[in-house]
């Protein structure tokens, strides 16, 4: 079973707290959280082949904090990787060494993959929530002449 | 050890995420760059503990765990003392013959803010270093209790408004100097030790593979800037820590052996601290007139610092 990269059945699905499970203060000392459903090497084995199990907060969202968000120009990327070694969140997705995209279950927005990428125009950009991807693509700016 | 390649980001890259996503810090928060990074270096099991502060809070809001590693929760004061147990049971039980695994190779990681580390977790740590314990401790230093609103501790610099070192019209803030705690932990004599910065990416990674490969117990102090309690824009979070290491308010160097003390960054243009200091709002009083003499102090003390290091680092003792 393959599943896709930028959207898996254990991602996203709950806003943090919702669930049902012994109330916090009915947890002993000494108590495991399992963050996977069996025995899994992460280190050797990718995210969307992982059995993430309901504790793992890969699971949950904090779609829900952003006002903006960064939104990703495939054609001027240079796959330079800044944006994935500088996000707060795990949010970045990189394979075989190329950018795919951005996870927005986990982005809050901070907008710091904008301010690293390196590209002019920048291949990441801000905005509105509400923005369609499309919309924001038509939008965006021509490369910057510099300064003289 | 397997070590991740980090010749390039574009290898870097390639590394299996163990720290996952929809963790609570806040958006631009450095502590999770620095977690990510470590947890990126390699591919061996880790055993991690942390101190009580915004990352160990917002990691393990429960029923979640951001946690895809073996990771511990302790006390404020005991991560040391959580990491080294663990690591010290995990030799008996090698030597025993009582381990499921016993090649599978394991390092030991112990996180703490700069209020558990300096301040309160201070004489756990020290007993930790001291009994030689092959683990690695890493110091998320954003220079307050941050997770509490933001309290002085040992690791505010003079001149920063903290809640409880207020700046207003009789104070200018923190009185006191920042403590040396890489020069403390360098003393133990521990066999490395280091200050490292997120924005110096393959630096500071280099500097966590050289601690997890090195036998026996090794010390590092992050910068973690910090959005909320620093009060800088989050999308600013490398930009000030860039700032912080090249007006040299962070030096980035290592201590090997407790002796061999050698630079690793050296900015081609050192930036006056002012600039650093009027891109936070935990700076904004030193800038009225009164409290000009704040800002040159804070100046020598860096110029002294850069001094005495590098002359540390030419003699070579
Ligand atoms: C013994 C003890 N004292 C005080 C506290 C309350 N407390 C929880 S987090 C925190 C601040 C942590 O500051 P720091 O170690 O710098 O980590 P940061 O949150 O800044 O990352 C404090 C004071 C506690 N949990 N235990
Ligand atoms: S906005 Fe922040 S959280 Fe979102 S992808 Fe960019 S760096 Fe990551
Ligand atoms: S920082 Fe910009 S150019 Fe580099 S990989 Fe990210 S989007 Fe592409
Ligand atoms: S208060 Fe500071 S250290 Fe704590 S989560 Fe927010 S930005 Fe990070
Ligand atoms: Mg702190």
């Amino acid at each position: 079973m393959s599943r896709g990269v930028l959207a898996t059945e254990k991602r996203g699905m709950r806003e943090l707290g919702a669930e049902e499970h012994v109330g916090w203060d009915e947890v002993t000392q000494g108590t495991l959280l399992p963050s996977f459903e069996k025995d899994v090497d992460a280190a050797h084995v990718r995210p969307e082949e992982r059995p993430y199990s309901d504790f793992n907060s890969y699971t949950a969202t904090v779609a829900s904090w952003r006002v903006i968000k960064p939104v990703y120009n495939r054609d001027i990327c240079i796959d330079c990787q800044n944006c994935w070694v500088w996000c707060p969140d795990t949010s970045i997705v990189s394979r075989d060494k190329q950018m795919l995209g951005i996870d927005y279950d986990h982005c809050k927005g901070c907008g710091v993959c904008v301010e690293v990428c390196p590209t002019n125009p920048k291949s990441l950009l801000m905005f509105g929530e509400s923005e369609e991807t499309e919309a924001a693509l038509a939008k965006w700016p021509e490369k910057k002449k510099k300064a003289k | 050890m397997a070590i991740t390649s980090i010749k390039n980001l574009k290898e870097f890259s390639t590394a299996n995420e163990r720290f996952e996503g929809a963790h609570l810090l806040c958006p631009g928060c450095a502590h999770s760059m620095i977690v990510r990074e470590l947890m990126n270096c390699t591919d061996d099991n880790l055993v991690i503990a942390s101190n009580t502060g915004c990352l160990e809070v917002s990691t393990a809001v429960y029923p979640y765990t951001s946690w895809d590693t073996s990771w511990i929760h302790i006390g404020f004061e005991n991560a040391a003392t959580a990491a080294s147990g663990a690591e010290a049971m995990y030799k008996a039980r090698k030597r025993k013959g009582t381990l499921k695994d016993p090649d599978a190779p394991v390092k030991f990681v112990a996180f703490g803010g700069d209020g558990s580390t300096y301040d309160i977790g201070f004489q756990w740590l020290s007993g930790a270093m001291e009994r030689g314990h092959d683990f690695t401790y890493i110091c998320l230093d954003n220079e307050n209790y941050a997770n509490t609103g933001g309290q002085r501790s040992s690791a505010t610099p003079i001149g920063a408004n903290t809640t409880t070192a207020q700046a207003g019209r009789v104070s200018y803030g923190k009185k006191e100097k920042k403590k040396d705690m890489v020069a403390i932990m360098a003393a133990h004599g521990a066999p490395y030790v280091a200050q490292l910065a997120p924005n110096k990416w393959k630096i500071m990674a280099k500097g966590f593979q050289k601690a997890l490969e090195t036998e026996g117990p090794c010390f590092i102090n992050t910068v973690s800037a910090c959005t909320t309690e620093w009060k800088f824009d989050p999308k600013d979070t490398i930009h000030l820590t860039d700032l912080a290491t090249d007006t040299l308010m962070f030096p980035i160097y290592e201590i090997i052996d407790g002796h061999e003390l050698n630079i690793l960054y050296r900015p081609k243009n050192i930036i006056p601290v002012e600039e650093y200091l009027a891109a936070q709002g935990r700076y904004k009083h030193l800038f009225k007139p009164e409290n000009k003499h704040v800002i040159e102090q804070i100046q020598k003390d860096i110029d002294a610092k850069w001094e005495y290091l590098q002359r540390r680092e030419e003699a070579r003792v």
